[in-house]
């Protein structure tokens, strides 16, 4: 596993995502009222492009015709068959126990303190790294 | 933030073998506008589609009954970059389905318009004419991969025959479309004509899931009131449809007719087939136009298609029922653009022998539709 | 205690069935033998009703039980004249002493609960249930009875329930598999209400009330595909139930489906369960899989077993269920669903036989422990 610089951290507004590839990998990065996560872009069901699904709020009811909606914008919605996803841990609503997506760490960092993380094709090839920026690397 | 693991009883179990080609059952392509099928169509009844919709025996005159959890019915991500519903993008539909999931040739069975269910019965003729042929002009012509389907209207049976007297002659239809859901139960003798045409065409009749015939979709038991309801109610009404065929003596009149169930899962049919021979013993009687066990009956006449695939609680269980049916009747279909979509990559959870895996993947369906020589 | 190779008698003093284990046979069929009979249990208004308008001379005979069809009666089990059912005699010779049965549930299938008059329909359940109280439970200590109800109209069931509780020998509330709207819906949960209130499980029946088109695809031709189509119309009534949050709502109530089969229950489990994971949002308040709420609430009779030709088979279904809670002994007497006192296949004979037959119905009726 190795850090990879993959998206400057103003790219990303609370609320979107951006598509990214490390080591010939798909991955999600979702920022979560400000937080980031990564989730590997492959639904642990059938194989769809997770994170081209909806982010959505978690739906709750205490009782039938009850109807609230918590945690906006916290977790994914499969764009096939609708699997809901935690962001912050890949979890399956459904089936917490046995269903996860792949889930990659995250960090932010300054660009003065990238120092090695800055080095690698991807990150040439995307953007120069400034030391005034923050960056948002994830761990492959 | 942790580091997880994958370790998921549903991981998606990415067969070794290689990559075999695939005969997909059940694909649905979609008109960018109603206006693609005017040149099909008579003034008379573009102006009657324009005017007052194709809406059925249902409340909505544009929307379906029960809405679905994602627009057009479809995966949130095959709507094409170019504009348009899902499904209605040939290259998209290539670039995204036909050429990386290795489809050797896909079945079209188009749904819009409610063409096989109009009450107006010369409009829905016109209706399903139209379709019929926007697909060989629109769709078959310009993609070699793709065949078609004859869409009819069963409730107007002088216009199925004289449909499908029509379409046999070109090959690219390899089937009669029939909705499940009719007036009556579509085994009644009302419809036996529409059975003989098809049997002198030589095509397998194609029930899709889906029809409006007026009664609540909750299977006798009244107006049901959840999408998610509804989704499931399309398989009691396949069911029915099964009884209705077997019990009415169809196969007796047309042993060769063959029926192709698609969309409505298999792994009920079993229990239905257990139920009904013991029961048919208990009302024998009643129904003297029946010679043989009525599983043999189902066992001669019925194909089923995989999506959307059944899961059970232990995977190995899908090979069993597989076992139960018989294997050369299980034919994969993967309903793109549809949500319930399944990848020929992912869709089985259990290891299946590779002669199983050949046969469902493409074999089944290249004996039933004839697709060797096309 | 378990005397397996001793004679009926002996397995009699041992309080045990013929198959070895005491048995509690959750349907059978008591039948009134005319609509005259249940006369002395209307008031004066509707005894003069139904004599002036000729309505005691009416048979009410069920569309799904013709009196005279095969299904509604083995051969040996039919009274010579008299309507399958109605002889109490040859009931308690038949179904209670050849079996050893401990108790019975009595379910009786009187067309009175599809009247479309609702007060009629109301007035007929409390007669019915008079009737069976009376001339039925009264006679034989191991008869229990589902209350009939009106069910069309829910706030006259519940006073039919609130009438008969105090008499424990009613285990439970009747319903029909086709009524005007599927179980689930929430006009009815006063009805599951008063079940939760007084521990009763609601037995839903073979049958309907033919309002509308047993399928969603029309009017079929014959008895034997509304026999057979029944099994579909009882998968609707589950998702029904699961769909709506019945279960949520009433996390104590349980559904018994009677003269349903069972070997269908795999395939629906596995499909409601695949759906809800996709389209759990519209139905939040369903927050574990179906087949989990199944196992928890739903209970099912073993009549018919309509059983597969190997019973390796039959194996692999009761495997595929996932509970040995579910199935509950039933012989379904009169209706003809096997010979002789064959009633318990052999794959629910081995381990799970004192389950099926005895302790699943003890823990799903509530009252048949506190009467011990």
């Amino acid at each position: 596993m190795s850090w990879h610089v993959v998206a400057k951290v103003d790219e990303i507004a609370p609320g979107q995502s951006k598509m990214v590839s490390a080591r010939g990998r798909e991955i999600g990065v979702f920022n979560v009222n400000g937080d980031f996560f990564a989730l590997a872009n492959k639904c642990p069901h059938e194989g769809a492009s997770l994170c081209k699904g909806r982010v959505i709020g978690l739906a709750e009811s205490d009782e039938p015709g009850h109807y609230r909606l918590t945690r906006k914008g916290e977790l994914l919605r499969c764009p096939w068959h609708g699997w809901e996803f935690d962001i912050r841990t890949g979890q399956s609503w459904c089936d917490p126990v046995h269903t996860k997506v792949k889930a990659y760490s995250v960090m932010v960092e300054s660009g003065d303190k990238l120092g090695d993380k800055s080095k690698g094709p991807y990150v040439a090839e995307t953007f120069a790294v400034s030391v005034e920026d923050n960056y948002i690397l994830v761990d492959v | 933030m942790s580091m997880d693991v994958l370790e998921p009883r549903t991981r998606p179990v990415r067969e070794r073998q290689s990559k075999l080609s695939v005969v997909d059952c059940d694909i649905h392509p979609a008109a960018k506008s109603a206006l693609e099928l005017k040149p099909y169509m008579p003034q008379q009844w573009w102006e009657h589609l324009t005017t007052f919709g194709s809406g059925v025996r249902q409340n909505f005159s544009e929307t379906l009954a029960y809405p679905r959890m994602q627009a057009e019915v479809s995966r949130v991500d095959a709507w094409p970059p170019s504009g348009g519903p899902p499904g209605s993008d040939l290259d998209f539909m290539r670039a995204q389905h036909l050429d990386p999931n290795n489809v050797e040739r896909g079945i079209l069975i188009p749904l819009r318009m409610n063409a096989g269910s109009q009450r107006n019965l010369a409009f829905g003729a016109a209706l399903c004419r139209a379709i019929n042929e926007w697909q060989i002009e629109t769709w078959c012509r310009k993609e070699e991969r793709l065949r078609g389907s004859i869409q009819v209207s069963a409730d107007d049976v002088k216009f199925s025959v004289a449909e499908i007297e029509r379409c046999a002659a070109d090959p690219t239809y390899v089937q009669v479309l029939i909705p499940p859901r009719n007036l009556e139960p579509l085994g009644r003798e009302r419809y036996w004509p529409i059975f003989e045409a098809a049997v002198a065409a030589n095509r397998p009749i194609a029930m899709h899931v889906g029809g409006v015939s007026g009664s609540p979709a909750g299977a006798g038991t009244g107006t049901i009131s959840y999408y998610v309801e509804e989704h499931q109610s399309l398989v009691q009404a396949m069911q029915a449809v099964l009884v209705s065929l077997v019990v009415e003596g169809v196969f007796e009149r047309f042993p060769t007719l063959k029926i192709v169930m698609v969309e409505a899962g298999f792994a009920w049919l079993p229990a239905l087939s257990w139920r009904l021979d013991t029961q048919w013993k208990r009302f024998k009687a009643e129904v003297p136009q029946l010679k043989r066990l009525p599983s043999e009956y189902i066992r001669e006449h019925f194909w089923f298609t995989t999506q959307p695939i059944e899961e059970p609680e232990r995977p190995e269980d899908l090979d069993r029922i597989i076992d139960w049916i018989g294997e050369d009747r299980i034919m994969f279909s993967t309903d793109y653009p549809h949500w319930d979509f399944d990848d020929p990559n992912y869709v089985f959870k259990t290891r299946m022998s590779e002669t199983r895996r050949r046969k469902i993947f493409s074999e089944n369906a290249k004996t039933l539709f004839n697709l060797r020589d096309a | 205690m378990v005397v397996a190779d001793a004679g009926p008698r002996q397995q009699a003093k041992a309080g045990n069935s013929i198959f070895g284990h005491p048995a509690i046979d959750c349907d059978i069929h008591p039948a009134v033998p005319n609509t005259k009979a249940l006369l002395p249990y209307f008031d004066d208004y509707w005894q003069e009703q139904l004599l002036t308008r000729g309505i005691d001379r009416l048979s009410f005979s069920m569309s799904s039980y013709p009196p005279n069809a095969p299904i509604s009666a083995r051969p040996d089990w039919r009274p010579k004249g008299a309507r399958p059912g109605s002889d109490f005699d040859m009931l308690k010779s038949q179904a209670l002493d050849a079996f050893g049965t401990r108790y019975a549930i009595c379910n009786v299938l009187f067309g009175a609960s599809a009247l479309h008059s609702e007060d009629m329909a109301a007035v007929f359940s409390t007669a019915l249930n008079e009737w069976l109280a009376r001339e039925w439970l009264d006679r034989d200590p191991r008869l229990r009875a589902s209350i009939v109800i009106p069910t069309e109209s829910p706030d006259l069931a519940v006073e039919e329930i609130e009438r008969r509780a105090a008499d424990k020998r009613f285990v439970q509330i009747l319903m029909l598999a086709m009524g005007d709207k599927p179980l689930g819906r929430r006009s009815f949960w006063p009805i599951y209400r008063a079940a939760e209130k007084y521990g009763l499980p609601i037995g839903v029946h073979a049958g309907g009330t033919y309002r509308q088109a047993p399928t969603s695809t029309g009017w079929p031709s014959y008895f034997l595909e509304d026999y057979v189509n029944l099994s579909g119309a009882f998968e609707s009534q589950l998702l029904s139930l699961i769909s709506e949050g019945v279960f949520a709502k009433f996390p104590d109530l349980k559904f018994v489906f009677a003269e349903s089969g069972f070997c269908w229950l795999p395939a629906f489990m596995w499909r409601a369960s695949k759906t809800w994971r996709g389209v759990r949002t519209e139905i939040p308040w369903v927050k574990r899989a179906p087949a989990e709420i199944i196992r928890d609430h739903i209970r099912v009779t073993i009549q018919p077993v309509d059983a597969p030709p190997d019973p390796a088979q039959l194996d692999m279904v009761i495997e595929q269920i996932g509970s040995d809670r579910m199935l509950m002994f039933s012989t379904d007497y009169p209706h003809w669903q096997f010979e002789g006192t064959d009633a318990l296949p052999a794959p629910l004979a081995g381990d799970l036989a004192r389950k099926v037959l005895h302790d699943n119905a003890m823990e799903t009726y509530t009252r048949l422990r506190e009467g011990r």
